[in-house]
């Protein structure tokens, strides 16, 4: 039940709870950020407009870029040769602006699964996928995913046989990861366009499959 | 032929890549990836040399000893060469 909360003192009329007002002090490092992006923008470095511009930017990224790219390795063996070979340059030619990204696609078959983490931070092929999903930061996918792989991936509806191999990817340092899903049986009349809407974001994280039509 | 790769067990102090978990772990050398600036100094803003780079695969069995969840499993980390040393195979 949507509506079936705990503590009904904390319902608005509406009968949703409401929301803690966010009016708590800066910390140390809002207060950095304010005071470093005004001096930028009163020194002449860049302008309020411009980090308005970046942030659309960025928003305008999507996993909707990436599974473009899986249905073009799926269906394009040259293009799939490019990606494996350097991941990066076959999806700039593809003419996504990555910018400097340095990408690694890395594959699923039957024998492997792949699967990617930060376990450091929160490193994702943002400049192609846009924003990692909250659960990618935190501490439990971070910590559990290097750890018991196979249980996480149970969590997320992934059980896999034990003759495939699963292959953890810790993004520690310059390199970004996609990983290309396994095309689903059943697709071979499907176009390139029809074969991207099965791509989901978990399926280029791995910890999920591609959809089956 | 494969070249197998110890993480030194170091503990320098201020900004590292290199996952705790790791450290002490031998792995091998899955491909390496060209020289990036070193994110120890890059992290201070200091001068930063460009190092190579290399991704090192290990098994869950060497990360995890007896415990881990499947000892076949694989890990790939990218390391820096300044934290890896030759080894035998485990």
């Amino acid at each position: 039940m949507p509506h079936d909360h705990h503590d009904h003192d904390h319902l608005s009329p509406s009968g949703h709870p409401y929301r803690a007002d966010d009016d708590t002090s800066l910390s140390y490092w809002q207060t950095m950020e304010i005071a470093v992006r005004e001096l930028l923008v009163e020194k002449g470095v860049t302008t309020a407009a411009e980090i308005a511009a970046q942030i659309e930017t960025m928003d305008a990224r999507a996993p909707s870029n990436g599974a473009k790219v899986v249905a073009r390795a799926w269906t394009d063996p040259v293009f799939h040769a490019a990606l494996m070979e350097n991941a990066g340059d076959a999806t700039r030619n593809m003419g996504f602006d990555i910018g400097p990204l340095h990408l690694i696609a890395v594959e699923n078959t039957d024998d492997v699964h792949n699967m990617i983490v930060c376990t450091l931070c929160s490193c994702y092929p943002r400049n192609l996928l846009g924003l990692p999903p909250d659960w990618y930061k935190s501490r439990a996918y971070r910590s559990r995913t290097v750890r018991e792989p196979r249980s996480v991936l149970a969590e997320f509806g992934v059980t896999l046989p034990d003759t495939t191999k699963v292959r953890v990817h810790d993004s520690t340092a310059d390199m970004r990861y996609i990983v290309i899903p396994a095309r689903p049986q059943g697709t071979e009349n499907m176009s390139q366009t029809e074969l991207a809407d099965l791509v989901t974001r978990d399926s280029m994280i791995g910890t999920g499959v591609a959809k089956t039509p | 032929m494969t070249q197998y790769v110890r993480v030194k067990p170091m503990m320098p102090p201020g900004h590292v890549r290199t996952p705790m978990y790791l450290r002490g772990k031998i792995g091998v050398i899955e491909r390496s990836l060209g020289a990036f600036p070193n994110p120890e100094d890059l992290a201070y803003g200091n001068t930063a040399q460009a190092l190579p780079l290399h991704r090192v695969r290990f098994t869950m069995a060497q990360v995890w000893g007896a415990d881990a969840e499947a000892p076949n499993d694989t890990l790939d980390a990218e390391i820096y060469e300044h934290w890896l040393e030759p080894a035998d195979a485990p």
